[in-house]
């Protein structure tokens, strides 16, 4: 009795059910499906070996090194800020705590270009500091650690959004049973604070990867798009794009988009692979 | 070990969370700091395990000033609340933790394996090692966090609600199991509860504590003959 209650309280009629899961199923298939399945089409239509060619350009290969080198510095580095951050928010108690949070969300909220603009205005040769590094043979805009910086700063929420929320809802009483076991500050660290973040600290990373190897618009300001030297992939696409080079641009595109579905598809794997820990980490 | 708090007090913020307080605990005695949620009773535990530190007054042990020494420094076993086991680590590694913790003192793996086993016997749970802490009912997990206590071969047991998360049928079974472990160890033992029958059950020493101040200090049977002030009286007849 009280069963069909709730049945006729939470669900739809049949019609509107099956009307709102093809319109959830449509929208995700010309939103996302239709224009994955184009750009792996496109770099496929001259053939497999004149897309494969194209990659293998010297200005291609330096687009996707210098995109691996980017996300190889700037995820690792973000990482640790990220933990840092997240132990500074969850285990202190501060004024401007608030504050540090609001500051760690500005790059969600900021527009990728203005960021490129800040390091451009900041580190560029008109500036004091900027033109003593030029001057000095460090020069941060149109070269590698301008770009490091802007894809730093577009990813840098990912990691420590991801470690606040488990670190707070864990509170500290395992780190001080840790302490008053005589383990060191750093020891407790180790074997007990990063055990307990790891998996949200790994979709951390894994987003922040996927994000600064895509990231497009800081970068293209503060990069000179100077082509084999600050091109990262995304702004080789578009370059290759703009010159009418539609089968080297998606071939590019489609290995970047690769990219991120490997990372999606490790994430899944990870959460199907450990759901029994994260359940029980979770229960506890 | 001979425990004393001298004019110990401590601030949060604005309010006083203790005003100061003198207190001597005997060498090898079990005693319950007793009073309602926000008397102060747990941050003075914490004062004595070196989690929080005093803004005046000392702490001796044994005659000795301690009231500098870091938490690692002060070997007390500390049992907390929700027990606070290390969630990925099984039963025998949560044992183990505080023996790996000692560097180069660490002893070998065989002694670490001889005496964690000792451990689980000690409470009565030889088969659990290989267990995870969301494996273990409550009262398993508690009698897990003492074992992890007592590996350190601690120089005072403190433990914080040791039985606040506990069903009432349980909570009467690891009450004698405490006592059991503080008659065998002979360590100084200091509880924290806000249940009067708890403390009166199974302390030698009683301290009620009430906003931050020490009500009265004594045995059981003479808190419950000659209560010292009103507060105490309403209390522990409550």
């Amino acid at each position: 009795m009280s069963d069909t209650v709730i049945s006729h309280v939470t669900s739809e009629p049949r019609p509107v059910r099956a009307a709102l899961i093809g319109f959830a199923v449509l929208a995700m298939a010309l939103l996302v499906g239709a224009p994955l399945i184009t750009v792996f089409a496109e770099a496929l239509t001259d053939g497999l070996p004149v897309a494969l060619e194209s990659l293998s350009h010297p200005e291609a290969v330096d687009a996707i090194r210098l995109t691996l080198i980017v996300a190889a510095v700037s995820v690792p580095l973000n990482a640790i800020f990220g933990i840092a951050a997240a132990w500074t928010i969850t285990k202190f108690q501060f004024k401007g705590k608030a504050l540090l949070l609001t500051l760690i969300d500005i790059p969600f909220s900021v527009s990728p270009v203005v960021a490129g603009l800040c390091i451009v205005l900041t580190f560029g040769a008109n500036s004091a500091f900027g033109g003593w590094l030029v001057a000095n043979g460090f020069p941060v805009v149109f070269a590698l650690p301008g770009i490091i910086l802007a894809s730093m700063f577009v990813t840098f929420p990912f990691v420590a959004r991801e470690i606040i929320p488990v670190m707070i809802e864990q509170g500290r009483s395992e780190e001080e049973a840790a302490l008053t076991l005589g383990a060191s500050g750093w020891r407790v660290f180790f074997t007990v604070t990063l055990p307990n973040i790891r998996w949200a600290l790994l979709y951390g990373v894994l987003l922040c990867n996927a994000r600064a190897m895509g990231e497009f618009g800081a970068v293209a300001v503060v990069s000179g798009k100077i082509r084999g030297l600050t091109a990262t992939m995304p702004i080789s696409i578009e370059m290759l794009y703009n010159e009418y080079q539609s089968v080297a641009a998606f071939s590019m595109a489609a290995v970047l988009a690769l990219l991120a579905l490997v990372t999606l598809a490790l994430k899944t794997l990870l959460e199907w692979r450990y759901a029994s820990q994260l359940a029980a980490n979770r229960r506890h | 070990m001979q425990i004393d708090i001298d004019e110990i007090s401590k601030l949060f913020g604005a309010t006083a969370a203790l005003h100061p307080v003198s207190l001597a605990l005997p060498s090898g005695a079990l005693v319950a700091l007793l009073g309602p949620s926000g008397s102060g009773k747990t941050t003075l535990l914490r004062i004595l395990g070196g989690l929080e530190f005093p803004d005046t007054g000392r702490v001796l042990f044994d005659g000795q000033d301690a009231t500098g020494l870091t938490v690692q420094e002060r070997r007390a076993g500390f049992v907390f609340q929700s027990y606070a086991l290390f969630r990925h680590m099984t039963v025998f590694e949560n044992i183990a933790y505080g023996l790996r913790a000692r560097g180069r003192q660490r002893p070998a793996e065989a002694e670490i394996t001889r005496r964690v086993t000792r451990l689980l016997e000690l409470i009565q749970l030889p088969d659990i090692g290989k267990r995870y802490p969301t494996q273990l009912s409550g009262g398993q997990r508690q009698r897990v966090a003492l074992a992890r206590a007592l590996a350190i071969e601690p120089r005072m047991l403190l433990l914080d609600e040791p039985f606040g998360a506990l069903d009432a049928k349980v909570r009467k079974e690891l009450r004698q199991g405490l006592r059991d472990i503080h008659d065998t160890t002979g360590l100084t033992t200091v509880f924290v509860t806000h249940d009067q029958d708890e403390a009166m059950e199974l302390a030698d020493l009683v301290v009620v504590m009430s906003m931050g101040r020490i009500e009265q200090i004594g045995r059981p049977q003479d808190i419950r003959a000659r209560p010292a002030s009103d507060f105490v009286r309403s209390f522990i007849s409550a």
